[in-house]
């Protein structure tokens, strides 16, 4: 029953967001804020992630190639299959769901226990749209912090590839170039756009409706965390079912 | 002048609010006192429109609050200003931004004349030269100040204050009662403080309204709470050792 009272609220909350609206040039100002705090300041961690696990495929792909009729290509083409179509956009978005959402959870949320949002809800302020629709505006650039995550993943696959002596940087690259379905970036694009909304949306429901004290804005970062991971993994799990089964 | 005729609020299965009805009248400091459970912060935010009563209706002037449309009640809140129990100043803003907000939010000033307005009101509550300071980096004395500045910032008609002396030394929050008292007579507005601190109740009581398990059990003003003979009364003011010392020694000089 209160999984339906849940998420009856979030649906609700989402209604509220998008209802009365801030004043522009408050908005424009908290939008360019939350890019900062959401998207520049994630991409860091992104880099050196990506970069890391692009490399780690390939040199697993590579170890496991026992078969001398395989191609050293295939190195390069499972290393662009891997990242593009499921490491960068969904593990890097569970990568954010822990650092995005509890950072967005735990400022809501400490917020709410500091009477923050009542002081907005006071003056007038629509709060959920003041909090949150910024957020969702900022995390619609996250597909910029895809883009880089595949881009690097597969530099680090070429690094650790062509430096690893385990094949050689023309036959790396025929591998990426090889069987390249432009639907699948598509596919990998179209679920980000998910993956944002579901990171700025379900870790501001967590901080917004939480009550308590510090204790509480702990648990409800935790849970924040997990409810994103949650729902990224099945949304991913229905979006490649839908887009991708024919 | 604010209006309350018999408010109802419960909580699941538990009553709050009792079928209070009062009014607070405009220029003066009305303060609502009770024990801690008695109701008070939970009429405030009634009274304020974060509740919303289950019956009964609060006017502000002759428009009840029940009969408000989102609009309306939207251009209310302009005209309240409220001091919360712990500033509730937002921490990724400074002082200056802070105070401003309201400004921001719903006036078309120019950022000079806001800024003018700003260091008016921080002048005002005795501060100065903080304006670039986040609120983690001043007293909790100055955080209410601040608090005072911005609820005062866009010249409200109402104004609400929920426990303005908790955590203060008493001293700082003697200052604070006097500000908040100043402001109201300057300003002419309708201010109304929830407290359960006595000495705040003598300073600046001038209507008192006391609750008690949800319900207003007297009211009246800080002159007559000290000569009534209502239980409730008694029994709330001389219930620290001070104040029972003072009894005896008035009744000792008759």
């Amino acid at each position: 029953m209160k999984y339906i009272q849940d998420i009856g609220s979030y649906f609700l909350m989402l209604k509220k967001v998008f209802g009365s609206f801030t004043k522009t040039s408050v908005l424009r100002h908290l939008i360019f804020k939350e890019i900062n705090d959401l998207i520049i300041s994630s991409l860091g961690i992104v880099a050196f992630i990506s970069f890391f696990v692009g490399g780690v495929v390939a040199i697993q792909t590579a170890l496991n190639m026992d078969n001398p009729i395989i191609p050293d290509s295939l190195i390069g083409f499972a290393t662009r299959q891997s990242v593009i179509l499921e490491f960068a956009p969904t593990f890097i978005s569970i990568i954010m769901a822990g650092k995005v959402g509890s950072f967005i959870t735990s400022s809501i949320g400490s917020m709410r226990v500091t009477e923050q949002i009542d002081a907005l809800e006071v003056m007038g302020i629509n709060s959920l749209n003041y909090l949150v629709f910024p957020k969702i505006v900022a995390l619609m650039f996250y597909p910029f912090v895809i883009v880089l995550s595949m881009f690097l993943g597969v530099l680090g696959g070429w690094v650790a590839g062509v430096y690893g002596g385990f094949t050689s940087s023309s036959e790396f690259i025929a591998g990426v170039q090889e069987d390249f379905i432009p639907y699948q970036l598509f596919y990998a694009f179209f679920k980000t756009f998910v993956f944002a909304f579901i990171l700025a949306t379900v870790p501001s429901w967590q901080g917004f409706y939480m009550k308590g004290g510090a204790l509480e804005v702990g648990k409800a970062s935790t849970n924040s965390f997990v409810w994103t991971s949650v729902l990224i993994i099945a949304a991913n799990y229905i979006i490649t079912q839908l887009l991708l089964s024919s | 002048m604010i209006k309350v005729e018999n408010v109802h609020k419960s909580f699941g299965s538990e009553k709050i609010l009792k079928g209070i009805s009062t009014e607070f009248d405009r220029g003066k400091t009305n303060l609502i006192i009770g024990q801690s459970g008695s109701g008070k912060t939970v009429f405030l935010k009634c009274l304020i429109g974060l509740f919303k009563p289950e019956q009964g209706r609060i006017y502000y002037g002759d428009n009840a609050i029940q009969d408000m449309d989102d609009e309306q009640q939207r251009k209310l809140r302009e005209e309240i200003g409220m001091l919360f129990q712990g500033g509730a100043l937002f921490d990724s803003m400074n002082i200056e931004e802070n105070v401003m907000f309201p400004l921001r939010m719903f006036t078309k000033q120019k950022k000079a004349d806001m800024i003018a307005r700003v260091n008016e009101v921080l002048k005002r509550v005795n501060l100065e030269n903080v304006n670039k300071k986040f609120p983690a980096e001043i007293s909790g004395g100055m955080q209410k100040r601040v608090s005072i500045a911005r609820a005062i910032v866009n010249k409200p008609k109402f104004l609400f204050c929920d426990e303005p002396n908790s955590g203060l030394d008493p001293k700082t929050a003697t200052l604070i009662d006097t500000l908040i008292q100043e402001i109201t007579h300057e300003y002419n507005i309708t201010t109304i403080v929830v407290t359960h601190d006595m000495n705040s109740v003598m300073e600046i009581g001038e209507k008192v309204v006391l609750l008690k398990n949800g319900k207003l059990v007297w009211q009246g003003t800080n002159q007559e709470i000290f000569k009534t003979d209502n239980e409730d009364v008694t029994n709330f003011v001389y219930s620290s050792d001070l104040f029972k010392k003072i009894r005896e020694v008035q009744l000792k000089e008759g």
